[in-house]
């Protein structure tokens, strides 16, 4: 019988079972581990900075009109990056939601339809024009670049075209006095009042479609499955993951966000340009970027787009309470990506080696 | 010296499973070939596998192994000869199809996804759930606590099951594939080149883990170029060149020695040793191979003169 000696005293309360080897680490450290907390840290430094210079910023009505121009891009940015997440991206978004748009516009115009038929079809042809692009990358086999700038194309040449074919002009027709338009306005497009506060109900969406990403990313099977595609489509398929409609999914779950907020476009204007949307698409995952998702996919959270989102909503209206002259916005913005990427890294690389 | 090769006709009529005495093969193909366009990448492959054996795939690299394994895994199709599991025709069509069916693959690349921590990747493509309809949602703490246990019941000690899987050693990410291939109740593990890229204490660990999942009754196919990790391990051993079959062994009947030469091939050696002469090469490497060349060639002729290869 040999006897150990115990170095350290006997403790009265026995302390929880846990390995030699893993060295406690600081809720810091594990808090820095997260793929968003770059794009945290960036937020909250733009904040402080904007309220120094800013009196009106930090205003509610200013915050609210902060949240409401995030919004804008926090409800493409969910769809955005949960499909970069899965190894993806899609250059038609920006054109797929004023699609989504005309069609809902144009098809209740023409045949003096409910506006709420032109909303349902609308759906069907943006989770459609998803289902295509997931398809025809899935059966080439291309880059994700070359499809959807494809489908970007086709779709900018289709918005401007059929506009002018169907209503003989560059804009859709005015549908403000039809059937239903008030009651989808109400739903795409109004307002509610919290304290005194005008809040655009896009906020409410935006958070209502974060928070079911997130539940889907980090408690689902379809989330394991969207890690999985993104992190190695192989690996995925040889355990069983269903890669293709995975993938294909995802492209429609994004066709789905275009959906709400080209609805949301339409009932807050009442009429669409059918040139617009061109370059939106990059703000989109620009966001999710921002919000530390990897471009090669396997990485990320919704929270973080949804971060990225709104560390651009706040230097979109940021420079014009500051009443700078908003042409510098674009620098602005392209500084950020770029810090906000660099600072993803090296957060990245330090939580993972402690 | 005596190596016989085994005749799948009378190891299909005679031989009873040891385990579960039935008189079928647990996974057995017969005359399997496929080609990709014109090129034939394998020929009339004659295999068996059995619970609780561990049936060793030898071969140089183009040898045809990843072929014949893409084909019980259900990633290609054959184009000819059968495929039986427990005695029935069959021809998967997908990856899915051949995991329903009990059999599991752990690929050289070991189809883990590093980013993802270990109980993820542990349960990737077969997730508990709980709750219903569309709320279902993922069983995490059960998935963590069914993964800390089945990896420490193969001998695995892992830290901390929430890191990414890309942080483990080699052997580790191995080890926790295997583990993962016999929890969701493999009947077959495929094990692609386990110890390829492996240090030798790693590859020790690992041949050990093959043991274990032999040991709980499953039929392991191990595809593997290096005789000296297969012959320990191994019951039968499967020798593939080309594409073709040159030579399939049950343990008894073959020793470490002869599986060498055999697969290195001692013809070929020295045709090598005489080009290097030719070439002027350095006379130590000459002699060197031309050492080698002489002891294959006496164990190659031992294996020739006792065992006559049937076409």
């Amino acid at each position: 019988m040999t006897q150990t000696i115990s170095k350290t005293p006997p403790s009265k309360t026995p302390a929880p079972v846990t390995d030699e080897r893993v060295a406690k680490r600081n809720p810091l450290q594990k808090l820095l581990g997260r793929p968003e907390v770059g794009a945290l840290v960036g937020a909250i430094v733009l904040f402080v900075f904007f309220a120094s210079v800013s009196q009106t910023f930090i205003q509610p009505n200013a915050f609210a009109t902060v949240l409401y121009g995030s919004s804008t891009i926090g409800i493409m940015a969910v769809g955005v990056s949960l499909l970069m997440i899965g190894g993806e991206f899609d250059l038609s978004t920006g054109v797929a939601v004023i699609s989504s748009a005309l069609t809902a516009s144009m098809f209740s115009w023409y045949f003096a339809t409910n506006v709420w038929i032109g909303v349902i079809l609308a759906l069907m042809v943006s989770l459609a024009i998803g289902f295509i692009n997931g398809w025809i990358l899935m059966k080439t086999k291309l880059p994700s670049f070359i499809v959807t700038l494809a489908s970007f194309l086709m779709l900018t040449g289709l918005n401007l075209g059929l506009t002018r074919l169907i209503g003989g002009s560059v804009s859709s027709p005015s549908i403000s006095a039809m059937d239903g338009f008030g009651s989808a306005r109400a739903v795409f497009a109004s307002s509610v009042t919290i304290g005194g506060v005008d809040v655009k109900i896009t906020v409410f969406i935006w958070f209502a479609l974060v928070a079911v990403a997130s539940w889907v990313l980090l408690r689902t099977k379809v989330g394991n499955w969207i890690f999985a595609v993104g992190g190695d489509a192989n690996a995925a398929r040889a355990v069983g993951v269903p890669v293709k409609a995975t993938k294909i999914g995802l492209f429609m779950a994004v066709g789905f966000c275009g959906w709400i907020l080209g609805m949301h476009n339409l009932f807050a204007f009442d009429t669409v340009q059918s040139g617009e949307g061109i370059g939106n698409e990059f703000l989109y995952i620009i966001a999710a970027v921002i919000g530390g998702c990897l471009l090669t996919g396997g990485y990320g959270s919704a929270v973080g787009g949804a971060i990225g989102a709104f560390i651009f909503g706040m230097a979109n209206k940021g420079i014009v309470y500051a009443q700078w002259n908003p042409d510098w916005f674009k620098f602005f913005l392209g500084l950020m990506l770029l810090l906000a990427t660099i600072v993803n890294l090296i957060v990245k690389r330090r939580a993972e080696l402690k | 010296m005596n190596a016989k090769e085994i005749d799948q006709q009378t190891l299909l009529q005679n031989e009873k499973d040891p385990l579960t005495h039935t008189p079928v093969h647990l996974l057995s193909l017969e005359g399997v070939g496929k080609h990709y366009g014109n090129i034939i990448a394998l020929s009339d492959v004659t295999m068996a596998v059995d619970n609780g054996r561990v049936t060793c795939v030898l071969g140089d690299n183009g040898a045809g192994k990843s072929t014949l394994i893409k084909i019980i895994a259900g990633l290609h199709q054959h184009d000819a000869g059968v495929l039986n599991i427990m005695g029935e025709e069959r021809k998967f069509t997908s990856p899915r199809d051949a995991l329903d069916a009990g059999i599991a693959t752990v690929y050289q690349d070991l189809a883990v996804v590093p980013l993802m921590p270990i109980w993820r990747n542990f349960f990737l493509g077969s997730e508990l759930t709980s709750g219903f309809g569309p709320f279902k949602s993922l069983d995490v703490e059960k998935m963590k606590a069914i993964t800390l246990k089945e990896l420490a019941e193969m001998g695995i000690d892992l830290r901390d099951v929430e890191q990414p899987i890309g942080q483990l050693s080699g052997g580790e990410r191995q080890c926790v594939a295997i583990a993962r291939a016999v929890y969701f109740g493999a009947k077959v593990l495929i094990l692609d080149e386990p110890t390829a890229a492996l240090g030798v204490k790693q590859s020790g660990v690992v041949l050990r883990y093959i043991l274990q999942a032999r040991d709980r009754g499953l039929g392991v196919i191990f595809i593997t170029h290096n005789p000296h990790h297969a012959f320990p391990v191994g019951d039968r051993f499967l020798l593939l060149k080309r594409g073709k079959s040159i030579g399939y062994y049950d343990k008894k009947d073959i020793t470490l020695d002869e599986l060498t030469a055999q697969m290195a091939g001692g013809a070929e050696l020295a045709e090598l040793a005489h080009e290097l002469e030719q070439l002027g090469g350095h006379s130590d490497v000459v002699k060197e191979v031309q050492a080698e060349v002489a002891g294959v060639a006496d164990v190659a002729d031992a294996v020739q003169a006792g065992a006559p290869r049937h076409a």
